[in-house]
């Protein structure tokens, strides 16, 4: 193929989609890194007494600040699922049709086979990234819901309390902070491919992936194009 | 035992206690139940009127950690008095009778005091096998308890074997150990721990006798009281975490110092009780305080919760010695290796492409040109 194409410029993501992106890979950033260190905080300074330094508590703050941060954004989002265009609604990320599921093999073929971009692959999300965000989705949840019942004893909060069934549920505190911190692991897993991917597919299908988080435009072929 | 019509202090003046020992108790009582100064002389009048409730201690699957803790409450009138004065009519461990005198007794308060006598149980009952494993005078333990629970006023789990299941639920659970209030359709009062603290125990049947039902109690069915505080928090050496002044071994500095021993698996973060704060032996002491990190012995399957020595738990089915974070940093690594392999590859194989598409580049610009 080598005759000449006409691009199109595309809004994809609204500034609430681009907000919510940003600010979530801040606070999983920061949760992930202070998870870490309260999983395995490391003795510093040579002060004698405890009075001297509190920089595990300040870590701990940290971490219970940005858990806020994430749970009220990852709700923002949920929300926009419903009232955003159709590259924010929830139907891009829940594959129905027939189209979607020839998709997700497409991009499979191209990630894992390195096979050539043939068809069109949605300008959204493409289906296999939206059907996996859509899981992720649960693991934030999950990750939101956890937190606040290990987090609910120790503060008064309103959402320390409604998530507090899920301790009697997983049978105790030390099985909660237990799938609390192996989730964690799941987010530097997501991370490290995710950011590939977006700059591999940047690279394969030449569209604009990684700035369109900046500035929220997409490239597509005018032939492309959907009608 | 007969004297159930009596009242506590009837009873103890029959034992000898003088009226100041009498109102020493009811002072200490009312402080038990959380009650204001003025209080004890309400609770000496209660304990003057009220006939004293008949108490059936049933014993299943236990070691009798719980009774040896209870009789050696900080307040030894206490001990003495309750287990005199709560008219203690069964208890396999205690009672005077044996075989079927001691049957018999308990089937005489099953009956006359339907619906009024207190139900306290100690250890796990096993359903597995229809429940051989643990059998008394030839009926096995789930259907004594059943019995016995249908006319219970009140049901106390003490411990944490008859609150959770204890060692005996332990993977792989041999005898299908279950906990009471898995067992019996009441609320059931769960005073975990391994065994609980004396103080706690005689303080939740002071507040059962005086009151005649069950303090606040929480989700898993705890006395909050006692039980709505994580030893973390109430942690002397708390301030050390706070700092980030950590034991790393038994023997180090640290160790010596009284640093935290958060990194030595101390399972204060994730355990209710109040160790720290009633302490045990008559106040004098608790793990922590002696240098060895927490347990968790009050907390639901706390056997099952890895080394005690680690802070994080095995993860099953990748051996012994891994952790969700060595399985973590394992498939980190591979997942950076793979997207490396993956650049590299994509790269090679890209060569051709981009030759393709800069001819196109310069096609396309020659032929827009054209259109203008």
């Amino acid at each position: 193929m080598s005759s000449p194409y006409l691009y199109r410029r595309i809004y994809v993501w609204e500034l609430p989609v681009r907000a919510f992106h940003w600010i979530n890979a801040l606070a999983i950033t920061t949760l992930g890194l202070t998870g870490l260190l309260l999983g395995k905080p490391f003795s510093v300074g040579n002060a004698q007494e405890a009075s001297f330094q509190y920089w595990v508590g300040t870590v701990r703050f940290i971490h219970f600040t940005a858990g806020y941060v994430f749970l009220f954004n990852m709700l923002v989002r949920t929300y926009w699922g419903f009232a955003g265009n159709k590259f924010a609604r929830w139907s891009t990320f829940i594959p129905t049709t027939r189209a979607a599921f020839q998709e997700i093999v497409e991009v499979l073929k191209i990630d894992i086979l390195q096979m050539r971009v043939k068809g069109s692959i949605h300008i959204g999300h493409n289906r296999l990234a939206g059907l996996i965000y859509f899981i992720t989705t649960f693991i934030f949840f999950f990750q939101a819901l956890t937190g606040f019942a290990l987090y609910g004893p120790m503060s008064r909060t309103i959402l320390g309390k409604l998530a507090a069934w899920v301790v009697p549920l997983m049978g105790g505190e030390m099985a909660v902070r237990q799938w609390h911190h192996t989730m964690l692991w799941f987010y530097v897993l997501f991370t490290l491919v995710h950011v590939y991917l977006v700059f591999y597919h940047d690279y394969v299908e030449g569209r604009g992936t990684t700035s369109s988080m900046v500035g929220g435009w997409k490239f597509e072929r005018e032939d492309r194009l959907d009608p | 035992m007969s004297g159930a019509k009596h009242t506590l202090w009837a009873v103890m003046r029959d034992k000898g206690y003088s009226r100041r020992d009498f109102m020493q108790f009811c002072t200490f009582a009312a402080a038990a139940a959380g009650l204001g100064p003025g209080a004890s002389a309400a609770v000496a009048k209660a304990f003057e009127k009220k006939a004293r409730p008949p108490v059936v201690w049933l014993h299943f699957q236990e070691c009798t950690c719980c009774s040896e803790s209870f009789i050696r409450a900080s307040h030894p009138i206490v001990a003495d008095v309750l287990l005199d004065a709560i008219s203690l009519d069964y208890s396999e461990t205690l009672q005077a009778a044996a075989g079927h005198q001691a049957e018999k007794c308990k089937a005489d308060t099953l009956k006359a005091y339907a619906g009024k006598y207190i139900l306290l149980v100690e250890g796990s009952v096993p359903t597995k096998e229809n429940g051989v494993y643990c059998t008394i005078g030839g009926r096995t333990a789930e259907d004594l308890l059943k019995e016995a629970a249908a006319g219970a006023a009140a049901i106390v789990a003490w411990g944490n074997c008859a609150s959770y299941g204890c060692v005996q639920a332990a993977k792989p659970n041999p005898t299908g150990a279950t906990p009471i209030q898995k067992l019996v359709s009441k609320p059931v009062i769960n005073v975990p721990g391994c065994p609980p603290i004396a103080d706690v125990m005689v303080a939740l049947v002071t507040h059962l006798l005086l009151f005649g039902r069950a303090p606040e109690l929480d989700a898993q069915g705890r006395p909050k009281e006692f039980y709505s505080r994580r030893v973390h928090d109430t942690c002397y050496r708390r301030a050390y975490f706070d700092a980030g002044m950590f034991v790393e071994s038994f023997d180090d500095d640290h160790a010596r110092k009284g640093y935290c021993l958060y990194k030595m698996g101390c399972r204060g973060p994730v355990t209710y009780n109040a160790c720290s704060v009633t302490k045990w032996n008559e106040g004098t002491s608790y793990p922590i305080q002696s240098g060895h990190g927490c347990l968790g012995c009050s907390e639901n399957g706390f056997w099952d919760n890895g080394p005690f020595y680690r802070h994080l738990p095995s993860f099953p089915g990748f051996g012994i010695e891994s952790t969700a974070d060595s399985i973590g940093v394992a498939l980190g690594a591979a997942a950076a290796v793979g997207v490396a392999a993956h650049a590299v590859s994509t790269n090679i194989r890209k060569r051709k492409l981009i030759h393709e598409q800069v001819a196109e580049d310069v096609k396309n610009t020659s032929k827009s040109e054209k259109v203008d």
